[in-house]
């Protein structure tokens, strides 16, 4: 592995420069047999490319306009990964760093799933649960009781698996009788609150984290950010995409930028933090406030 | 993309690569979807509940809605146009009213069933095709109700119970078939363009009136006859009349185009769906 500790963006350095995390020759062939027994997620020359239209809210209206005056469609194209290569060993918490727009969420999106590759394969070992926003597949006018259920089957999980958490996501979110109003009447933090609680309690071999997450008062965050700390332990493998980059440093053991959709390095999270300062040379306390 | 896991929790390995055709693999999507059905019912159920609420009277609506709407439809047709159809009449109103809108029940939630699950789509992964697929369970649940309200009619208007009447249990699973293609097939058009929508009522309007509704299959004028060759809803609408509302079989030739047209759109609906899935997550 390259050091990052050198780099600068400003110096004209090819991307290849940096070691993606591949090897090469007969370190290669006892490396890949080691990873492919221990292999959590395989991202193999992982390309993704957006085709967005200038058109705002596409119409029938507008496409018959279009016909009529024999005009066509204009499209942007977004080269939004690249030949992206990364193999994850179970028990890594990775994490990944970049500008906005670098990539960073399209790559978590495809290893749930829920994006596909262009071109390039992901190989996902283990069930995989995704903390990318809160409240998915919520209605706010079901009681929480019923988001409950909802939002478990709508992560993965199988009704009786979602009745055996129940209480232990109800007692974590403390809404206490609330549980059984409609969600519309919780205050935003109540509602934060269960989100995240069924969230957290999926039991992921594989946990995908997007940006911070906070819910809650001051003393929930500290219990939200325990319960964090209790799924690095327990989930397998984790990848946090976060801007703060105290973050990355504090609770990864891996991390890897990238940069309009191309990997620039992996490495340690100290090395790979300290090359993207250097290059966006903002020191690391003027981002601290995007952490947990 | 295709995604491959076992069930065994410890052994699942999803693998989601590029598909050339723009399919996803068949046969693990159509796993996925069924170990995901119970989502898709939790949905439906909720959805329901949710509309429920918002009515003052709740699930009466379900009933009195269309039931006053067959009111107005006999009014129209018996009272001032005159016509006599017979005791019987109402009761086949009634039925088609009933599954009619049940079809475009399918249609309306089918179509808002992806647009409207922007989040749910942007951060999690499963079979979208749950999502319209749900949406015919929603309009399933507001047409079971409304089955008693027919039989009361029925037998009011001096029907008696015949054995080829269990026949209206196929003609209905093709309605079936019909109904969950078209809620594909307008849920992904509803991406592309957003305004399917707003067009919705008026095609629901003219398809009313020409499918065998307001009138008895038989009793066509020459002009709808001429276009039920390309009604979908003509063979279907008039296997569900003769099935349960006149108690007879009705020809081959009827079954094998209910068949065919409920076929072509299960798959034609369900193919454009799966064809245009992999774009809904950047679209939305």
């Amino acid at each position: 592995m390259s050091s990052l500790s050198d780099y600068d963006i400003s110096e004209d350095i090819s991307f290849e420069d940096f070691d993606a995390g591949a090897q090469t020759g007969s370190d290669k062939l006892r490396v890949e047999k080691e990873v492919s027994e221990d292999l959590a997620i395989s991202v193999q020359d992982l390309s993704v490319v957006y085709r967005t239209a200038f058109e705002r809210i596409p119409t029938a209206k507008n496409a018959v306009f279009r016909a009529v005056k024999r005009e066509k469609r204009e499209f942007k194209t977004v080269n939004a990964l690249q030949n992206l290569s990364l193999d994850i060993k179970h028990g890594t918490v990775l994490g990944v760093i970049g500008h906005n727009g670098a990539g960073k969420s399209t790559l978590l999106r495809c290893v749930a799933g829920i994006l596909a590759p262009t071109e390039g394969r992901i190989e996902v070992h283990g069930h995989i649960s995704t903390l990318l926003a809160l409240g998915v597949g919520f209605n706010a006018k079901l009681s929480g009781r019923e988001n409950v259920i909802l939002g478990g089957l709508a992560a993965g999980l199988q009704r009786d698996e979602v009745e055996a958490k129940f209480e232990e996501i109800a007692e974590f979110a403390e809404l206490g009788d609330f549980i059984d109003l409609p969600m519309n009447t919780y205050s935003s933090g109540m509602g934060a609150r269960l989100a995240f609680s069924v969230s957290v309690h999926m039991d992921p071999d594989i946990l995908l984290i997007d940006e911070a997450l906070s819910a809650g008062d001051a003393k929930f965050k500290k219990k939200a950010a325990a319960k964090m700390n209790e799924l690095m332990g327990s989930a397998r493998t984790m990848m946090v995409v976060s801007h703060g980059l105290g973050t990355i440093k504090e609770i990864c053991n891996d991390a890897i930028w990238l940069d309009h959709g191309r990997m620039i390095g992996r490495g340690t999270p100290d090395e790979v933090v300290t090359a993207y300062t250097k290059h966006v040379d903002s020191g690391e306390a003027a981002t601290s406030f995007h952490d947990f | 993309m295709t995604s491959q896991g076992t069930s065994a929790r410890e052994e699942t390995v999803h693998i989601f690569q590029a598909n050339v055709t723009g399919l996803p693999h068949l046969p693990t999507y159509f796993r996925q979807f069924r170990d995901r059905m119970e989502f898709a019912k939790q949905m439906s159920r909720t959805t329901l509940r949710v509309q429920q609420a918002d009515s003052s009277i709740g699930k009466i609506w379900l009933v009195l809605n269309p039931l006053m709407l067959s009111g107005i439809y006999y009014f129209l047709i018996v009272a001032i146009g005159s016509k006599n159809h017979g005791g019987g009449f109402f009761a086949h109103l009634v039925s088609g009213v009933f599954v009619f809108y049940f079809i475009s029940g399918c249609m309306l939630n089918g179509a808002g069933s992806v647009v409207g699950a922007g989040k749910l789509i942007s951060n999690s992964s499963f079979p979208r095709l749950l999502l319209p697929y749900a949406a015919v369970r929603t309009a399933l649940s507001r047409f079971i109700p409304t089955l008693p309200i027919f039989l009361m009619f029925y037998f009011i208007g001096g029907g008696r119970l015949h054995w080829q009447q269990l026949f209206a249990i196929a003609a209905f699973g093709l309605i079936f078939m019909f109904s969950l293609g078209l809620a594909s097939l307008f849920a992904a058009l509803q991406v592309q363009y957003r305004d399917t929508t707003s067009f919705l009522p008026y095609i629901n309007r003219i398809w009313l009136y020409i499918s065998p509704v307001l009138f008895y299959p038989e009793d066509a004028q020459n002009v709808f006859k001429h276009i039920s060759v390309v009604n979908p809803l003509f063979p279907l609408l008039s296997l569900w009349s003769h099935t349960l509302v006149q108690g007879t079989i009705p020809p081959w030739t009827t079954w094998v185009a209910g068949l065919l047209w409920a076929l072509v759109f299960l798959i034609g609906g369900c193919w454009y769906f799966l064809a245009k899935e992999r774009e809904f997550a950047v679209r939305l």
